[in-house]
């Protein structure tokens, strides 16, 4: 894992002096709070339906248990004793007060983490892959590079006030765990003539013009890969549109100028820049590289589980992945119990999480995109104790990828710009479907409360929009979107419904698909086989 | 300790400079007035304008002053760092909605004077301009990166 050195130390610690300084004067009434919103967006703080909400960044998902503990501790001391864990890989409070936000800010610090960027229209928490340094599917660890744009997008001089938000996921396995081609920049790292660079897709994004990123740049080394970005950033930063926040984002300047144009002008920016002396030495990347080394890993870890106990060998099934190490494997821990809200977390199952990765993970946790948690290198000998720890604190669900395991934003009980409640909506659905949810299959559901798409309802194989309609709560369903490496967007089926029949139309589609289903297919690929047409006519007919 | 020089301009205009020659006196023009005619000195962009048009004339002009309508308008920090790339040694100024907090980003990307329509506090300023040791990146600025620092 990345470790600070005093360099590191010393931004993260001024900007809580700058922060505690700007709230002073907000306090004061020195800053309007016109001129105080981007200044607290940048550092994370929200003001919601009834409070400020704090978002801390995880930079590319990755904690050690000392974080993961703090992240606990904040949710005790200054919120109601939970948290929930983000599509970004962060966590974020609902309940926090201005005035201890700084203080928050100086705990944060202590165990090298802050909330920088975690909002405002700027280059936002970089985000990988939750199994990198685990998985065996990677050709390196896309973490280091990570990293290395975490740094030079702190406090980027040049891109503070971009049009709109800029997100950035890095990955670098043929697999895609992290959406990557939904981000405005999405990177995938390859090797070439045994040479490690980069592939570069520009575009991609959700919200309410949802696009798939193009790719932009074949492949580009490390040693040009600051440049280029600087280059693909300013382009966007000159001729993004401003007019209209709608449009502001940088898929919108894509599809305007066309992806040939985007690229001719980067390409035309980047041959003044590439000899700037922008790029940080390849030695940085080796730095930041040793670190993230992994664990020493036992060599003679039996690699046989006993599966005995039948409730243990379903979460083994579910939620237990390969892991690159013999005798290793990759736990995922669902933040999705039926009933409950995706990806909250209690302060105490916070801090259990934390114990079980430092007594048995190897100090190491990761966030998701999909709002869980992972232990990425556990022993197999060590499995049935980390269940039984996670079942006794209500944190087993065995339900990855199922259709419980739902990704919801905070919708109508918390969000300022939300339509429609999207938790009661998963709850409900997690209790529908829990009986029957393992012989669905694969079937990832994601719900917003709104059009802006925090919940990531267009890259779910069922999609849910909440909408305003004559002011009453409807739902509209999609279905066949992806955000994985067969990455697709999901199509609405047709006329919306209320928080019930939704939940009855679900069901519909998925007894539709039990029946046309053939052989080993998920949900997605018979979609994707048959259509539309038969599933609509199982809804509507 | 970096602190501006405060001027006040014969058009009654305070500006914060980081430079300590004589203020230019002559007027911007905008893009388009320069561009057709020679002899100017002064320009002013709007945050529109494609600052790389100034760039073969960069040996005649003295002054550019970038517009920032609204702070949240950004165009302008690229403006100063593309002139900056090229060579620009003249006087380079932010005016319109500069704010306090925004100064310090400016500073990096090449500005070293500025006309904010609004006072700035000077007490406030100076602190935000010293607060960070050392910046993550190189910009259009002398200040020196962290993995230089680390690297040398």
């Amino acid at each position: 894992m990345y470790r600070y050195d005093e360099y590191d130390q010393s931004i993260v610690d001024a900007r809580v002096e700058e922060f505690r300084d700007q709230v002073e004067r907000r306090l004061s009434g020195a800053l309007t709070e016109d001129q105080f919103k981007p200044l607290r967006l940048m550092n994370g703080l929200y003001l919601q339906l009834h409070a400020y909400m704090l978002r801390v960044a995880v930079p590319y998902g990755t904690l050690d248990s000392r974080q993961m503990r703090m992240l606990g501790h904040i949710a005790r001391k200054y919120d109601r004793g939970y948290g929930h864990f983000t599509t970004r890989q962060n966590i974020q409070y609902n309940w926090i007060k201005l005035a201890d936000a700084p203080d928050i800010l100086a705990e944060l610090a202590t165990v090298q983490m802050h909330a920088i960027q975690t909002s405002g229209n700027c280059i936002r928490n970089i985000s990988s892959d939750q199994f990198a340094g685990a998985a065996a599917d990677e050709v390196a660890d896309p973490r280091p590079w990570a990293e290395l744009l975490r740094q030079w997008s702190t406090f980027h001089p040049e891109f503070t006030y971009l049009p709109r938000k800029f997100k950035i996921a890095v990955i670098a396995a043929d697999e895609d765990r992290a959406a990557m081609r939904l981000h405005d920049i999405g990177i995938q790292l390859l090797e070439r003539d045994g040479v490690l660079g980069a592939k570069i897709f520009v575009g991609g994004g959700m919200g309410r013009t949802p696009m798939i990123a193009h790719e932009v740049k074949d492949f580009i080394t490390a040693d040009h890969l600051m440049s280029y970005l600087e280059a693909c950033l300013r382009v966007y930063n000159r001729y993004g549109r401003r007019d209209n926040i709608y449009k502001a984002r940088i898929k919108i300047l894509l599809h305007e100028i066309g992806v040939d144009a985007y690229r001719e002008q980067v390409e035309a920016e980047f041959a003044a820049i590439r000899d700037l002396g922008i790029d940080p030495p390849v030695a940085e990347l080796a730095r930041i590289t040793a670190m993230f080394a992994g664990p020493d890993f036992a060599s003679d870890a039996p690699d046989t589980i006993d599966r005995s106990d039948p409730d243990f060998a379903v979460w083994l099934d579910q939620n237990v992945a390969a892991h690159k190490q013999p005798g290793h494997a990759i736990v995922t821990i669902s933040l999705k119990p039926i009933g409950g809200i995706p990806g909250d977390a209690s302060a105490d199952q916070i801090d259990l999480m934390a114990d079980l990765a430092e007594r048995y993970g190897h100090d190491e946790l990761r966030v998701t995109h999909a709002q869980n948690i992972v232990l990425p290198h556990v022993r197999k000998a060590d499995l049935y104790a980390i269940w039984t720890a996670l079942r006794d604190a209500g944190l087993a669900e065995a339900n990855l990828d199922l259709i419980s395991d739902i990704i919801a934003c905070p919708g109508l009980d918390y969000c300022s710009l939300a339509n429609a409640r999207s938790i009661p909506l998963a709850q409900k659905i997690g209790e529908r479907f829990a009986g029957r949810q393992r012989e669905l299959g694969e079937l990832k559901l994601k719900i917003s409360g709104c059009i802006n798409a925090c919940g990531h309802h267009h890259a779910g194989h069922i999609g849910i929009l909440g909408v305003d309609k004559k002011g009453t709560e409807n739902y509209q369903l999609l279905l066949g979107g992806s955000g994985a490496e067969d990455v697709s967007l999901g199509k609405i089926t047709g006329p919306g419904f209320d928080e019930d029949g939704v939940v009855d139309a679900i069901e519909r589609v998925t007894d539709r698909y039990v029946e046309l289903r053939e052989g080993g297919e998920r949900f997605l690929d018979t979609y994707r086989r048959v259509g539309m047409q038969p599933f609509k006519e199982a809804i509507y007919g | 300790m970096v602190e501006p020089i405060t001027v006040n301009t014969n058009a009654g205009e305070t500006l914060l400079r980081f430079r300590d020659d004589v203020v230019h006196d002559e007027p911007a023009v905008t893009l388009d007035a320069f561009l057709g005619q020679t002899n100017a000195t002064a320009v002013r962009l709007e945050a529109g304008d494609d600052a790389r048009a100034l760039l073969p004339h960069l040996g005649q002009i003295a002054l550019v002053e970038i517009s920032f309508p609204t702070f949240r308008d950004g165009r302008g920090y690229s403006a100063a760092r593309i002139l900056r790339e090229a060579g620009f040694e003249g006087e380079l100024r932010a005016a319109g909605d500069v704010l306090v907090d925004q100064i310090p980003h400016m500073r990096r990307c090449g500005f070293d004077s500025f006309a904010p329509e609004k006072p700035v506090d000077a007490a406030t300023l100076t602190k935000l301009l010293n607060l960070y040791p050392q910046p993550y990146q190189k910009a259009a600025d002398t200040r020196v990166p962290v993995w230089k620092l680390r690297h040398g």
